[in-house]
C-alpha cells in the first residue's frame, strides 16, 4: 500500500460504490501501472505478433540450429535460434497467443464456475450443497493426467489446421474439468461464512431477494479468498499445458506456446543453452508477477479498511 | 400512561399482533437419514398487541427468547404455530417471496452495529438500498434526496453519504441502521436490544432519537432490551419473558412499582440502588440456580424450579397470564402477590 489518505477531496461528488472507489484507488498504485504495462506488452505479442517478429517460425534451417543469442535483440536472429534451427524469438512470439488465450480461457471459465458453484452451494445448503460438495470431491480425488487421458480418447485422430479453438480447445477443456474445484471450495467456505451475518439478515428483512444477497452481499467477500490464487494459478495452467503437450493433448504443432517451449527448453539448458530454458521461464514469471499485483491490488482494493 | 392506553385499545385496531406464537427449533441428528431428537422451545405461546405510536418493552435474561421473538416478528423466521398480524394481515404463514410487501411495514434494527451494516457498502448504499429492492416506492431520480433526508433524519450529516461504516462510532453506525430500517416509512420497527452494544452515553442518544422518531413518524416499536432501565424510559407497556413465556405484562408504573410475579421481583431487585446512602436498606431476592434448558423446560410454571413459592399445583397446571390478575394486571403466577422490591428506605 503505497496511499494511505482518504479521499476527502471528492466527498462532494456523485455518490460513489465499491467497485468505483476500488477502481480510483487501483490506478494511482504504481505496481499496478507496472503490472498493466507488463500486460499490455504480452498481449500486443499476441494480437499482433508481426510486430514483434518478421520471421517465420515455422520456417526452420538445421544448419543454423542452436546458434546463441550473442547479438542480443539485434541481427539476423534476435534470440538466437532453437534446436531445429527455427528463430527462437519468432517461436516464442507466435506462442504467445496460444499462451494467453488458453489460460485466459480457462482462468475466466473456472473462477465463474467455481464462484457460481461455490455461492450457489452454502447459500442454499441442503441438497444442492451435498451434490455440489460430492462432484467436488469426485474430480479432486481424479488425478488430472489420467482424466486428460480419458479425455485424449475423444479427440483422438482429428487434425489439426491451425484454427485458434482446434489448437487450444482440448488442452483448455480438459484444464477446465480439473480446475474449477479450487475456487468452488474457497467460494463455498466465504459463503456459509458470511450467509448468517446480521448485514446479510438485514438485507432480507428488507425484502431482498436471493440473488441480490448472493451478488451484493456475499460475493465480493467471497471473491477475497479466490484473488489470491488466481495469479498462480494462471503459472499452473500455462505450465500444466505443456505436460498435456507430451500427451497430444495440448496446443498442437505446428503452433506452439511457452509451456512446450519451457519443456523442450529444459533439455537443452544443462548442455550451455540457457536461455532455450531462461526466456519462457522470464516471459512467464513477468506475467504471473503481473496478474498477481493485480489480485493483491483488487483484493486491497476491495477493503474499504485498507484504503 | 393509563389512560392513553385505554383509549387507544378500545378505539383502534393495533398495527401488529402476535396470537400464540410458538416457535420451537428441533434438534437433529444424523447425517443421511435426520431424526429429530428434542426441539428447543424458544418462544412457547406469546400473546401481544401493540398500537400506533406506542412502545412495548420486552425484557428477560439471556436465552429467554427475546431475539428469536424479534426474528419470528419481522418475518425471518416462520412460526411452528400461532400468528402474527401486520396492519391485520397474516404473515406467520406467508411465502418469502409473498411476505416481501409486508415487509415495508415492519422493520428491524439490530443489535450489534459492528455487524449489521455491510462493510463494503457506502452508507449511501446502504440506505439506500431498501428503495432499490422496493423500486416503486421512492422514484429513481428522488432516491438521492431521499437517502440524504433519512441521514439528517437520523442526525447524521448528509457529506457522509460515500463513507464506509467502518468510518464511524458505534453510535452513528447504530444511526444509520436506523435510517435503513426507517427507508421504507414502516408502521412498525422491532429492536431489538439497540443499544446494548454501545456505551451509556450513547445509549440515551440513541434512545432519544428513537422517541423524537416515534414523535415525528408515529412509530409503534417492540423493544427488546436486558437493561430493565432502558425499557422503562422509552416503553408503554412492559413484557417480562422467562424462558419462552410471558410471566407477566402491564404498563410501566405497574410493572415497575408493583410487580406481582416472583420473577419480576426477582429482576427488580437486582438493579443497583443508585443512591449509596440507602444500599443495603432495600430487599433482595437471590434466585438460586440456572435457567433450566429450553430444550426440556420444567412442567407447569417454567419459573418454579427456582422459585420460592413453588407448590405442587405449581408443577402440575401451567399457569396462565390470567390466573395471577386478580383485577391489576395479567401475571402467570398462581401466588401473584405485590412486594415492594424497588423502593429502598431507610
Amino acid at each position: 500500500m503505497s496511499e494511505l489518505t482518504v479521499p476527502t477531496g471528492q466527498a462532494e461528488a456523485a455518490q460513489t460504490s465499491l467497485w468505483k472507489d476500488a477502481f480510483r484507488t487501483m490506478r494511482r498504485r504504481p505496481d499496478v501501472i507496472l503490472a498493466t504495462l507488463i500486460l499490455l506488452f504480452v498481449f500486443a505479442m499476441a494480437a499482433f505478433p508481426t510486430l514483434f517478429t518478421d520471421k517465420d517460425p515455422t520456417r526452420c534451417i538445421g544448419r543454423e540450429a542452436r546458434q546463441r543469442p550473442d547479438t542480443w535483440f539485434t541481427g539476423e536472429h534476435p534470440l538466437g535460434t532453437d534446436a531445429f534451427g527455427c528463430d527462437f524469438a519468432a517461436t516464442i512470439v507466435h506462442g504467445t497467443r496460444p499462451t494467453i488465450v488458453l489460460a485466459l480461457t480457462v482462468i475466466v471459465a473456472t473462477v465463474v464456475a467455481g464462484l457460481l458453484l461455490g455461492v450457489l452451494a452454502g447459500y442454499f445448503g441442503g441438497w444442492l450443497d451435498a451434490l455440489i460438495s460430492r462432484v467436488l470431491d469426485v474430480f479432486i480425488v481424479i488425478p488430472m493426467l489420467l482424466g486428460a487421458i480419458l479425455l485424449l480418447s475423444l479427440f483422438r485422430g482429428r487434425g489439426s489446421s491451425g484454427n485458434l479453438i482446434e489448437t487450444i480447445g482440448p488442452a483448455a477443456l480438459a484444464l477446465m474439468i480439473f480446475s474449477w474445484m479450487e475456487f468452488c471450495r474457497y467460494a463455498r467456505a466465504a459463503t456459509i461464512e458470511a450467509k448468517n451475518l446480521d448485514y446479510v439478515q438485514a438485507a432480507r428483512c428488507l425484502g431482498a431477494k436471493d440473488s441480490r444477497i448472493m451478488f451484493r452481499h456475499i460475493l465480493p467477500s467471497a471473491i477475497i479468498p479466490v484473488t489470491a490464487v488466481v495469479p498462480t494459478t494462471i503459472g499452473a495452467i500455462i505450465v500444466t499445458e505443456s505436460a498435456l503437450a507430451v500427451l497430444g493433448l495440448g496446443v498442437q504443432a505446428p503452433a506452439t506456446s511457452w509451456g512446450v517451449l519451457l519443456s523442450k527448453g529444459t533439455e537443452w539448458a544443462g548442455g550451455g543453452y540457457v536461455y532455450l530454458f531462461g526466456i519462457p521461464l522470464s516471459l512467464l514469471i513477468l506475467t504471473v508477477f503481473a496478474f498477481a499485483a493485480f489480485g493483491d491490488a483488487l483484493r486491497d482494493a476491495l477493503d474499504p479498511k485498507l484504503r | 400512561m393509563n389512560a392513553e392506553l385505554g383509549q387507544a385499545d378500545s378505539a383502534t385496531e393495533p398495527v401488529l399482533e402476535a396470537t400464540d406464537l410458538v416457535k420451537h427449533f428441533p434438534i437433529q441428528r444424523g447425517i443421511v437419514v435426520k431424526r429429530t431428537v428434542g426441539r428447543v422451545q424458544a418462544v412457547d405461546g406469546v400473546d401481544l398487541r401493540l398500537h400506533a405510536g406506542q412502545t412495548l418493552g420486552v425484557v428477560g435474561e439471556s436465552g429467554c427468547g427475546k431475539s428469536t421473538l424479534a426474528k419470528l416478528l419481522v418475518g425471518l423466521e416462520t412460526p411452528t404455530s400461532g400468528s402474527i398480524k401486520v396492519l391485520g394481515r397474516e404473515i406467520g404463514n406467508l411465502s418469502s417471496r409473498r411476505i416481501r410487501p409486508v415487509r415495508r411495514d415492519i422493520q428491524l434494527v439490530f443489535q450489534d452495529p459492528y455487524t449489521s451494516l455491510n462493510p463494503r457498502m457506502t452508507v449511501g448504499d446502504i440506505i439506500g438500498e431498501p428503495f432499490e429492492i422496493h423500486p416503486n416506492v421512492v422514484p429513481k431520480r428522488e432516491r438521492a434526496g431521499e437517502v440524504k433526508d433519512l441521514l439528517d433524519m437520523v442526525g447524521l450529516s448528509p457529506d457522509h453519504i460515500n463513507r464506509y461504516p467502518h468510518q464511524f462510532s458505534g453510535g452513528q453506525r447504530q444511526r444509520i441502521g436506523i435510517a435503513r430500517a426507517l427507508a421504507l416509512r414502516p408502521q412498525v420497527l422491532v429492536c431489538d436490544e439497540p443499544v446494548s452494544a454501545l456505551d451509556v452515553s450513547i445509549q440515551g442518544q440513541v434512545i432519544n432519537l428513537l422517541k423524537r422518531l416515534q414523535a415525528e413518524l408515529g412509530l409503534a416499536y417492540v423493544f427488546i432490551a436486558h437493561d430493565l432501565s432502558v425499557v422503562r424510559h422509552i416503553a408503554d407497556e412492559v413484557a417480562v419473558m422467562y424462558l419462552g413465556k410471558v410471566v407477566e405484562r402491564g404498563t410501566g408504573p405497574q410493572i415497575y412499582d408493583h410487580p406481582r410475579h416472583p420473577y419480576t421481583q426477582a429482576l427488580l431487585s437486582a438493579v443497583p440502588v443508585p443512591d449509596p446512602d440507602l444500599r443495603g436498606h432495600r430487599e433482595e431476592i437471590i434466585l438460586q440456580g440456572d435457567v433450566p434448558s429450553p430444550i426440556n423446560p420444567p412442567s407447569g410454571c417454567r419459573f418454579r424450579t427456582r422459585c420460592w413459592k413453588a407448590e405442587e399445583q405449581c408443577a402440575e397446571v401451567v399457569p396462565t397470564l390470567q390466573v395471577g390478575d386478580n383485577g391489576t394486571h395479567p401475571t402467570a403466577c398462581f401466588f401473584a402477590e405485590e412486594r415492594d422490591v424497588t423502593h429502598a428506605v431507610k
